[in-house]
């Protein structure tokens, strides 16, 4: 094994070696993490600053010849229609998508707390859409959703939500709208699951207590269970945002690789992988804007997290 | 997982006394609830899987069917057969991927998920917290410099190494994560014994942590399987053709410009997601305890 090699090669010549290993105090830890965390520093934490390197050039894949350009590919990428486009997608995406799978995640977590026969069912049932690929889970739902014979087109046609003839599909609203519809069929079973989790430790005292103190279902609720729920709640909302704000094989799958309707991620790889060489630098700089908002989302909500706990 | 009835005893007085009418009304609203969530979870993987035995002039009559009226197992055979995407190839490489990262991610993530379980060092909440803030790294801010990477400095794109690196590192949190979970969960005195006779933390680890848990690190392989096999960005962007190409990048090459192929497409899903959901109902119990795990300890 690796750790076994480096930590003789980082420690030779210590006589105390054998004893460590034995105690597993003093560097000892530091050597069973260092595999892990070395392949995250160099796959994940340096290509983010590579990142940032290469969009200050003008064709980074020459290898010799790319030239400093400064922040012009992000003056580029902001002056971009497209790009302004895909940054209110995500976000509508985002939002609407996160909000939706709360509430109704929130339903299922409330019906899953409860006992009744069949409980088992249901979760077992709500995991099966969790499994899927998100590229899987896309095209099942484009299938459904198509012109020519969809089962959710020939419903929505019967209930007259859309026009004899037409799809879901055919305007950009209208496919932002599947994608929130299928993301919110495939993660809500994670955010119910995150919820129930934390429905089942909170105390059941408590309910007596209010109980005995005359209040009824409903003011426990807003004063009980979902303050305690507080911080599973906010974990599970971090996840799901920052996976959304990320969104792209939903995206790809719906438009079929098309431009016409774009996820931030989708208007990057557009612009790495489907344009010309000086393109490239462009869409890794949208890529960084897509990381900055990541961050900033993510240390907003863990230091919300923090805030309440202390 | 515990279960118990979150009904409060002003709740309980209240229906013992009127026990038929509150009783019924919960209960059928809870049954009706019930079967919309079910019915919701599982109506597409039906509606694909009826699909995939549908002859092509039954999956194109308006009304559509719901039972299918014809059988046939020649979409399942076409997509096999299928060379543009090369779907058998493309589902060997997921396969072939999706394991050895696993196993990697496996001897990596048990070691470090060891030492965060069961010592304690400086820098120990920072280190996991660097680890587990990956998992939600926006991926496509990497592809671009591991792009200009495995086509420039090292030869590897399009080959499995061009795939398996990148993957590391969405497979190593999930395994950290579980694994560490798995881990605190074993009562430390048996490795301790073992420790007192002599043994290395390494091999109370090998010898005594990793069997007492192997369900858990079963379970744990099976979801970076999963991770990995349902990856679609890496796989698009690092591979150009059959020759190291995923099994999820094949799935909407089967569109063509004109027109689906509904029969394929549809046998297509449910071979790529057959084996998942299978090993997810199979240790459904394992999976939702190792995931809300974190969410509950905080």
């Amino acid at each position: 094994m690796a750790t076994t090699t480096q930590t003789r090669a980082l420690s030779a010549g210590k006589p105390s070696l054998r004893e460590r290993l034995d105690l597993g105090n003093g560097l000892f830890p530091y050597f069973l993490v260092a595999p892990t965390i070395i392949i995250i520093a160099l796959v994940a934490v340096y290509p983010i600053i590579d990142s940032i390197r290469l969009s200050l050039l003008d064709n980074p894949l020459v290898p010799a010849g790319a030239t400093f350009v400064g922040l012009r590919n992000y003056l580029q990428v902001i002056g971009d229609p497209a790009f302004r486009n895909s940054i209110g997608i995500t976000i509508s995406f985002s939002v609407i998508s996160v909000a939706l799978e709360t509430l109704v995640g929130f339903g299922v977590a409330l019906l899953m707390n409860q006992v009744f026969p069949g409980r088992g069912l249901v979760r077992t049932a709500i995991l099966i859409p969790f499994a899927f690929p998100t590229i899987v889970s896309g095209m099942i739902w484009l299938l459904m959703f198509n012109a020519q014979n969809g089962v959710l087109t020939y419903l929505m046609q019967a209930v007259h939500i859309l026009a004899p003839g037409d799809t879901l599909l055919r305007t950009p609203n209208g496919i932002v709208a599947a994608a929130i519809i299928i993301d919110v069929w495939k993660t809500t079973p994670f955010m119910a699951l995150l919820l129930l989790a934390g429905l089942q430790v909170i105390p059941n005292e408590l309910y007596e207590a209010a109980g005995v103190d005359g209040s009824n279902r409903w003011q426990q609720f807003w004063t009980i269970t979902l303050p305690m729920l507080r911080n599973a709640l906010l974990i599970a909302l971090m996840f799901r945002l920052l996976d959304a704000l990320r969104a792209f094989d939903l995206f790809y799958v719906l438009t079929g690789g098309g431009r016409e309707v774009q996820s931030l991620a989708q208007y990057s790889y557009a612009n790495m992988f489907q344009a010309t060489n000086l393109d490239f630098a462009p869409g890794v700089a949208a890529a960084v804007i897509l990381f900055i908002i990541c961050a900033v989302v993510g240390i907003v909500i863990v230091s919300t997290t923090r805030l309440s706990q202390n | 997982m515990a279960v118990r009835e979150q009904v409060a005893p002003s709740a309980q007085i209240r229906a013992a006394i009127t026990p038929k009418r509150r009783l019924n009304w919960g209960v059928i609203g809870r049954y009706i609830a019930v079967i919309v969530v079910l019915f919701i979870a599982l109506a597409p993987f039906y509606w694909t899987a009826i699909t995939s035995v549908k002859i092509d002039s039954e999956i194109n009559t308006s009304p559509p069917t719901l039972f299918p009226q014809s059988f046939t197992t020649n979409n399942y055979s076409q997509a096999f057969l299928s060379v543009q995407p090369a779907f058998a190839k493309d589902l060997l490489n997921s396969t072939i991927v999706a394991i050895l990262t696993t196993i990697l991610a496996l001897i990596f993530g048990s070691i470090c998920a060891y030492a965060i379980a069961r010592t304690k060092f400086m820098g120990k909440s920072a280190i996991l917290a660097i680890i587990l803030s990956v998992q939600m790294f926006p991926l496509i801010a990497l592809v671009g410099p591991l792009f200009v990477f495995f086509t420039g400095t090292i030869n590897v794109y399009d080959t499995y190494v061009a795939l398996i690196i990148p993957y590391l590192v969405i497979a190593l949190p999930v395994t950290v994560y579980f694994l560490t979970s798995f881990f605190r969960d074993l009562p430390p005195d048996l490795e301790e014994a073992a420790l007192v006779d002599g043994t290395t933390r390494l091999g109370a680890l090998w010898r005594i942590v990793l069997p007492l848990t192997a369900p858990g690190v079963f379970t744990t392989a099976i979801l970076s399987f999963i991770t990995v096999w349902n990856d679609f960005l890496f796989g698009l962007t690092m591979t150009s053709d059959s020759n190291a190409q995923t099994v999820t990048v094949a799935i909407p090459l089967f569109n063509g410009e004109h027109q689906i192929a509904f029969g394929e497409v549809s046998a297509a899903a449910i071979i790529v997601t057959i084996p998942l959901v299978i090993m997810v109902l199979f240790l459904q119990r394992r999976i939702v305890s190792g995931l809300t795990a974190g969410a509950v300890k905080g």
